[in-house]
């Protein structure tokens, strides 16, 4: 096919989404920090990370390099965010719920395919699976195994449509193998689990405000997510799982990126830039030495955020990588999930 | 020509070109993939009932706005539009409240097959009385008094005089009610749970799919809601005519 046609599918194939998720559009806005006789870049990131990317262009500008650097940013789900700029959405830095979303630019050549090759592996914020409950925990939730239980209500964004939300199934997966359960009790038991959903949401930012609307018991979500929603008044409790999975949230330059975004992104990572991230409720990035853990309002514990995990998964070491996962987990007819996704309506 | 070609006709082919990509297999396997055909189903059958509720409600709202007088009804034009103007994703927001676990007048009908009708009812409502509402005003009174007089009865009045005026306006109001609860997205997420084989509408199927890298399985999808759009259109529109004729 030719990539003319294919560019032009593309584009259409984003508009319809678009149309089809107005509800999802990305928004954008003019963050013009300074006199602008520097450049202005443009930051294309996934929603759940805006108020924390801000924060960090605020501490970058401040910097030397950053000096004078306005901004252009977009916000919205990771996925639609992703085939944006490969649509042509102009990025200088992206900022992405998973390694897929840049794969794909790196596909495209927009991004190098040199971006990982770097001691936090392209990582740029990390974070944790939480259980968010009502407040004071009435159903006394503690660990995965709990929402398996009879009579839980469960709340998590779709696996289906929210690439992000992958996160959360595959964490409560692993902690049934990692406690000495076959695949198949794995399996049997996220039949279980899904017979307790009571709603679906498109994304990370729709499960949030149907549980706060009062729809079920538990909200599968992130520790950063929690402590974001407690930071801005919300009335709820959350748990992190002792045996828990390591979100990672890859950013990248793109190729034609002029040099100041290299530097905002070695401004993030660096032990300041993480300190920022840490603010909002992310965990540093595990190869960043010397970040100096500030108070987090809003966590659980505020003078220590981040609660040690005793078994940490990741999506490398225990499941093989993405294209792993996917395959096994995600596959449109074999995937174990989407099976068990499939059969839990049917009664 | 070329103004509608470039907006419409140009995205609706390449549609149909990216559905055919994945070849026939792709078309098939998606249709047949139960939790995609139980979406399509729900979608259809709820946006029928809801068009059904929208043709008969709607020329009655209609009917009362243009024919009577109360206190309070130019409020009540604007307030009908307000469904069109409210971006779908605040409809949703507003109608988890209203329906959900909190709702203040206790009808929880959150994710459940009711929460889809309600939401689409609610976006969808403004489509007929607003096209049925024009022609009502056009439609002279005394027309109907002549009728009267003449001997005929309420109901002959109804179905010989106004029926055939306004059927063309209530077919049009109703192939756009439809069309936009086929393809409804933002205003029901929210309430309906999204949950599969129960809840889950066609756009939100059309989204896993785009999630999946599976853009041809989106496009049919798309597709099959685009031809059965177009199938409703055109029923109405012979529906409009031979009621028309009748009269």
């Amino acid at each position: 096919m030719s990539r003319i046609r294919r560019n032009l599918i593309t584009g259409v194939a984003i508009v319809a989404s678009a149309a089809v998720l107005a509800a999802c559009a990305p928004s954008s806005s003019d963050d013009s920090t300074s006199d602008g006789k520097k450049s202005t870049l443009s930051l294309v990131a996934y929603s759940v990370a805006k108020a924390a990317d801000g924060g960090v262009e605020k501490a970058f500008s401040k910097t030397n390099p950053g000096e004078g650097v306005s901004w252009k940013q977009s916000y919205g789900a990771s996925g639609d965010q992703s085939r944006a700029v490969v649509g042509g959405l102009k990025a200088d830095v992206v900022h992405f719920s998973l390694s897929p979303d840049v794969t794909r630019l790196v596909d495209e050549g927009l991004v190098d395919k040199s971006w990982d090759q770097n001691d936090n592996k392209g990582i740029l914020s990390t974070s944790v699976v939480a259980i968010v409950v009502r407040k004071g925990n009435p159903k006394n939730i503690q660990s995965f195994a709990d929402l398996a239980k009879p009579g839980i209500g469960i709340v998590t964004p779709n696996p289906g449509s929210s690439g992000s939300a992958r996160w959360n199934i595959l964490a409560a997966y692993q902690s049934i193998i990692a406690n000495g359960g076959s695949e198949a009790d794995a399996e049997a038991y996220l039949e279980k689990v899904f017979a307790n959903v009571k709603a679906l949401p498109g994304s990370g930012r729709d499960a949030t405000t149907a549980f706060q609307g009062g729809t079920g018991d538990v909200l599968l979500s992130y520790e950063n997510e929690a402590i974001f929603a407690r930071q801005s008044g919300e009335d709820v409790d959350y748990i992190v799982p002792k045996q828990n999975l390591l979100i990672e949230n890859p950013a990248a330059v793109t190729t034609k990126a002029p040099p100041e975004a290299k530097d905002f992104l070695d401004f993030a990572i660096s032990a300041k830039g993480q300190a920022v991230f840490a603010q909002y409720g992310f965990r540093p990035v595990a190869s960043v030495t010397g970040v100096d853990t500030p108070t987090v309002k809003g966590a659980n514990d505020p003078a220590n955020p981040f609660p040690a995990i005793d078994e940490l998964f990741t999506i490398d070491k225990t499941f093989g990588g993405w294209s792993a996962v996917n395959a096994k987990f995600f596959d449109e007819k074999n995937g174990i999930i989407t099976k068990v996704i499939a059969e839990s309506g049917k009664s | 020509m070329t103004w509608f070609s470039l907006l419409v006709l140009i995205p609706l082919a390449l549609i149909v070109i990216q559905s055919i990509d994945g070849g026939w297999q792709t078309f098939q396997d998606t249709l047949t993939n139960p939790q995609t055909a139980a979406a399509l189903r729900l979608t259809v059958t709820q946006a029928l009932i809801v068009t059904v509720v929208n043709v008969v409600l709607g020329t009655l709202i209609a009917w009362v706005l243009v024919r009577d007088d109360f206190p309070g009804k130019r409020v009540l034009e604007v307030i009908i539009d307000i469904p069109f103007a409210l971006p779908t994703i605040v409809a949703g927001l507003v109608l988890l409240s209203l329906y959900g676990p909190d709702s203040p007048i206790n009808l929880n009908v959150a994710n459940t097959e009711r929460s889809v009708f309600l939401a689409l009812l609610f976006v969808t409502l403004p489509f007929v009385v607003r096209t049925v509402e024009p022609v009502l005003l056009e439609l002279d009174p005394e027309v109907e008094e002549a009728a009267a007089s003449l001997g005929a009865s309420r109901f002959t009045t109804l179905r010989r005089i106004l029926l055939p005026a306004l059927t063309p306006a209530i077919a049009a109001g109703a192939a756009l009610s439809f069309a936009r609860g086929i393809s409804e997205y933002g205003s029901l997420v929210l309430l309906s749970g999204n949950l599969p084989n129960k809840t889950e509408v066609a756009s939100v199927r059309i989204l896993t799919y785009i999630e999946n890298g599976n853009d041809a399985a989106a496009a049919s999808v798309a597709v099959i809601l685009l031809a059965v759009a177009l199938l409703a259109i055109i029923l109405l529109q012979v529906l409009s005519k031979v009621v028309a004729r009748r009269g």
